[in-house]
């Protein structure tokens, strides 16, 4: 079973997951269903993971048996979850994917309030990029134009400005807590 | 189109989430205007939106409430909007468990997958089939095979996948999809050509010749796509391991190719799959070693981590591969991300020379509370394997694993500590009292009871042979005051074995166990009696038996004979030696130094493979009145690899028989056979007194057929004997696509090769802890002694090595392992021979031109002693 060897197979990924800043789940995916079969697993499975990864900015890391690829922007972490042997540079290239293309469809605002505020979109994303823990797509450029979801229009006149400057504070905030 | 929430959330600041306070009933109720006429998309979106996070959230649903929503939301399928179309989907997907009658979607479903619209079909495909059972595929199956060539990448992909999810449930509808699939594999796309090639695999990877073809095809031609060709990697690979190719094999220089791939994925998955290569050599390494090296100083972090993941394993094997590395791997060590750092240091530790290994360790100790457990354990794991290395370092080891002993840590971590300082003592007599002492420590404050018991059967057995054995008890008794009661009833047997050992202080021990006999609880209660009773005898024989060596027999075997003697009470006594033994439990191979998945492995909680035979043999009505089952062996290969039929036999002994399981596999697809039995002729007087044929034995499903065989009462001493085999059967040809057989068939028979039963299969091994007093237990009444001279054997390892093949005994107080630089060593070996019988081997050998071998056999038994003799001679 420790064997190093890999059976060949398309099942890559084992589980996407989006947090937020304090650990939330904002969107979740388990594609193994002997993995964390129950809800509470999984949330504690996430937790520990959170615990381990918010503070570095490291990108890849190993626990409770698994391989996980990760990335954070402002309030936002992503997770790609694989097996031990997998190999590290398909998951990249899942986390890549799933960044760059929330990157596009959220106009380069990928932070917790516009990805929440378009939540249809992301969850049409993940579906475009793994299914059922198969790699469908892992260009951004096709997955956005697969999707072809267009954000939510907030022009900046419809802001008030103390929204603006709400936002504003919050990102610095961020930026000095890290 | 634009989406808009609520007024309200968005004033209340960026900080809020607009689903934080979501009610799922009162999503349901907006879910209403599903219904309205005309659709209002933008809020109908909003709300499937909710139903999905509130699903993703772990909300449950009930079945009528799902339902209800469910097919409100088919109302939606009127809407031509894009997104709502498509979150439509996905609401299918996710409630496809939680509504009932999800079919009736359908029809919409297949309209849009067959529709104009190419943004709707892949994902409608998707969607169907996440829907669809195996008979309503047939329905759909021309629409399947239509998609899966479809000239649009996406809906091609989305049937090659979906069909991929398929094949769990109908294999026999997707395998007629090949044809598609194969065509599908020629894509330009390389997604496409992707998930083509994973279906082809998945359809074919039973049937080698296929797997082989396929190869041969796609390495030829070549692929655009880095995802298939990692899967052509790891398949080539697969099939390179089955087929235990050479490497010479054009699957091995296509793999090596790959490293000059112009993708990393696709180069590191070929050096990754050449490491892991069984019976690689240094040189075959070399070039997957170099590529790995220039991964180490890349600017990414995910692929530097695979880079030195992949290097520690191959330092594990070829330490001197690694050893190239070395620079790029000292830059590592203070890589900020600690996960590659210790793999860094855990490499270099088994690379580097004696003296880097204190820089390392003060390196190491800098940052390991940093690290999570399982890179704790990597590290505790690399140490374990230092330490056999260079056995002089075990001071600064020991140090190390104490302090780690004293931090914070899960189970895993803990456990692999206490392995580590176990096996250290084990390795170096001299680290013992040091060892003790840190583990003493560790039981007084542990709140595992697996390690407590684990440590205490340690402290018993190892501390009465210490020069100081008084200083022990008093950690142990600790345990009799403030432990749970398996922690008691471990630390009672611990002091018995202190008694039992050591004169001086069988008084002490005495009214410690007197003290014992007040507990609360029954199991320790019970040890102390039983202990206490034994102790007073002060006999050598009673002490060996019943303190140092314990029980030997298969526990769920002994609740079975004691079961049965109850419902059949009889005037004789209980006889232990019916009882089937328990195998020895095989040492634990030395587990991979790796990040492993440590929590993934079940919990050994299976009967042993013996119980299993046992429980099969008692269920065929020929075997019944054999007796119990004594051993079985391995199973031995009777056939090449790759022949039309594959079998293999497992020798089971009983008192005066045994039993052949022959395990046959017919790889003809065009054969049913029937009536399948081997014939055995034997060399010596053995007695062919049975067959069990086995009735039926269609392609590729393995059955057994039993012959039985009666040993010659008349000497005991014959026991080894050679058996040429014959496969005799009835075969039936059969259609290869439908599977029907013919009506008649014909007989046929089929050579297989020689069995040999040999003195192992008479042997069972058994662990004696105490290999002294089981020797002065078993006395010398049937000593026998004999010199030989092993001229072919060079070394003493060697020597060892088929001395305990041969004899199939279990070596006891590690004496399998040789020392270095040593000229002479004591192998000890203990086992029971058929019938019950104790037999303890000493052998000393001594090494000069050849090796020279001086037996000393004891048993309960004359016969015994002459058997093993002679065979050995």
């Amino acid at each position: 079973m420790e064997s190093g060897a890999l059976q060949p197979s398309l099942y890559t990924v084992k589980a996407i997951f989006i947090l937020d800043n304090d650990g939330n789940r904002l969107l979740s995916k388990y594609y193994d269903p002997e993995l964390y079969p129950s809800m509470k697993e999984q949330k504690n499975f996430e937790k520990n993971v959170f615990n381990k990864t918010h503070k570095t900015d490291n990108e890849i890391t190993f626990l409770e048996g698994m391989t996980i690829v990760y990335k954070s922007s402002i309030d936002l972490f992503f997770y790609v979850v694989g097996s031990a042997q997998e190999n590290e540079l398909m998951l990249m290239a899942v986390l890549n994917c799933l960044f760059e293309s929330l990157n596009q469809i959220l106009r380069k605002n990928v932070e917790r309030r516009s990805l929440l505020d378009n939540m249809d979109g992301v969850f049409l994303v993940v579906d475009e990029i793994v299914d059922g823990g198969v790699i469908l797509e892992s260009d951004p450029q096709q997955v956005v134009e697969k999707v072809n979801f267009k954000a939510d229009d907030n022009p900046l006149s419809e802001q008030s400005v103390a929204q603006v400057l709400q936002s504003a504070k919050e990102q610095i905030k961020w930026s000095i807590l890290k | 189109m634009i989406k808009k929430f609520d007024k309200k959330d968005e004033e209340a600041g960026s900080g809020s989430n607009p689903f934080q306070h979501l009610e799922k009933s009162a999503v349901l109720q907006e879910a209403r205007i599903f219904n309205e006429t005309p659709i209002n998309p933008r809020r109908c979106l909003h709300i499937l939106t909710k139903i999905i996070y509130l699903l993703n959230q772990g909300e449950h649903f009930g079945t009528t409430e799902a339902t209800e929503a469910f097919f409100a939301m088919t109302r939606l399928f009127q809407s031509n909007d894009q997104t709502l179309r498509r979150m439509c989907y996905l609401t299918i997907k996710e409630m496809a468990n939680i509504s009932e009658d999800v079919i009736i979607v359908t029809s919409s479903l297949t309209k849009d997958m067959t529709g104009k619209e190419d943004v709707y079909r892949g994902p409608a495909i998707r969607a169907l089939c996440r829907i669809t059972d195996t008979t309503m595929l047939q329905a759909i199956e021309r629409y399947m095979k239509q998609a899966i060539v479809d000239k649009v990448a996406s809906v091609s992909s989305s049937a090659l996948v979906s069909s991929l999810h398929m094949v769990k449930m109908s294999y026999d509808v997707v395998k007629r999809w090949v044809n598609e699939a194969q065509e599908a594999a020629s894509s330009d796309n390389i997604m496409v050509q992707y998930h083509a090639l994973g279906l082809l695999y998945h359809l074919r990877k039973n049937d080698r010749l296929a797997v082989t073809k396929m190869l041969n095809k796609f390495t030829k031609s070549g692929l655009k796509s880095p995802f298939a060709y990692c899967m052509l990697i790891r398949i080539a690979s697969k099939l390179l391991e089955e087929t235990e190719g050479g490497h010479d094999s054009p699957l091995f220089d296509f793999i090596e190719s790959c490293l000059r791939n112009k993708h990393e994925m696709v180069v590191y998955e070929a050096a990754s799959a050449i490491v892991h290569m069984p019976n690689c050599t240094a040189r075959e390494l070399a070039p997957a070693v170099s590529v790995l090296q220039l991964f180490c100083s890349s600017p990414k972090a995910a692929l530097r981590y695979a880079a030195v993941r992949t290097l520690n394993k191959v330092a594990m094997k070829h330490p001197s591969a690694v050893t190239a590395c070395n620079l790029d791997l000292e830059n590592l060590i203070t890589d900020s991300n600690r996960s590659i750092a210790t793999l860094a240091i855990t490499t270099l530790l088994k690379t580097g020379s004696e003296s880097s290994v204190d820089r390392l360790m003060k390196q190491i100790s800098s940052f390991v509370s940093e690290i999570s457990d399982e890179f704790k354990v990597v590290v505790v794991q690399a140490i374990s394997a230092l330490c056999q290395k260079y056995p002089r370092k075990h001071s600064v080891m020991m140090n190390f694993l104490s302090n780690m002993l004293r931090d914070d840590g899960g189970f895993e971590y803990k456990r692999a500590i206490v392995d580590c300082i176990i096996s250290i003592i084990e390795e170096n007599p001299e680290s013992k009292e040091t060892g003790l002492a840190h583990l003493c420590e560790f039981i007084e404050d542990c709140e595992h009871t697996v390690l407590a018991t684990k440590i205490l059967h340690l402290l018993g057995k190892e501390g009465p042979r210490t020069p100081s054995p008084s200083k022990y008890i008093r950690f142990i008794f600790n345990r009799v005051v403030l432990e749970s009661e398996a922690v008691r009833a471990a630390a009672v047997s611990a002091l018995a074995k202190f008694g039992a050992q050591n004169d001086d202080l069988l008084p002490s021990v005495l009214v410690l166990m007197q003290r014992c006999m007040m507990d609360s609880d029954d199991e320790v209660r019970d040890r102390a009696t039983f202990y206490m009773n034994v102790l007073q005898q002060k006999q050598k024989a009673l002490n060996a038996a019943y303190i140092f060596n314990g029980l030997s027999v298969s526990v769920p075997g002994l609740e079975k004979s004691l079961h049965q003697y109850t419902l059949e009470p009889s005037e004789k006594p209980f006889d232990m030696k019916t009882v089937p033994l328990a195998s020895a439990p095989i040492t634990e191979q030395k587990t991979e130094i790796a990040p492993v998945a440590t929590s993934k492995l079940p919990e050994k909680l299976a009967p042993s493979r013996q119980d299993i035979y046992q429980e099969q043999l008692a269920a065929i009505p020929e075997f019944e009145s054999l007796g119990p089952l004594f051993k079985s062996s391995e199973p031995v290969q009777l056939t090449e690899a790759e022949t039309e039929y594959v079998v293999r036999c497992i020798k089971h002994t009983f008192a005066a028989h045994l039993v052949f399981q022959f395990d046959c596999t017919n790889t003809l697809n065009d054969q049913l056979l029937q009536r399948v039995l081997v014939q055995m002729e034997p060399s010596e007087s053995y007695e062919v007194v049975h067959h069990v044929p086995a009735q039926n034995l269609p392609y590729s499903q393995p059955g057994s057929c039993y012959t039985l065989v009666r040993l010659p009462d008349d000497d005991p001493t014959a026991v080894t004997c050679t058996f040429s085999c014959t496969m005799k059967y009835l075969v039936r040809d059969c259609d290869p696509n439908t599977g029907e057989p013919d009506d008649d068939g014909y007989d046929d028979e089929y050579v297989l090769e020689d069995l040999e039963v040999t003195v192992a299969d008479h042997i069972q091994k058994v662990l004696k802890p105490n290999f002294g007093a089981a020797w002065e237990e078993v006395g010398d009444e049937f000593e026998k002694e004999e010199t030989f001279a092993l001229a072919s054997v060079r070394t003493l390892e060697e020597a060892v090595n088929n001395i305990i093949t041969f004899l199939g005994m279990q070596p006891c107080e590690r004496s399998d392992k040789v020392p270095e630089n040593k000229n002479s060593h004591v192998l000890f070996l203990a086992g029971v021979f058929r019938g019950g019988y104790d037999v303890l081997v000493r052998a000393r050998l001594a090494l000069a031109d050849g090796v020279t071998m001086q037996v000393t056999v004891r048993s309960s038994d004359e016969n015994v002693v002459d058997v093993i003799l002679a065979s050995v001679g």
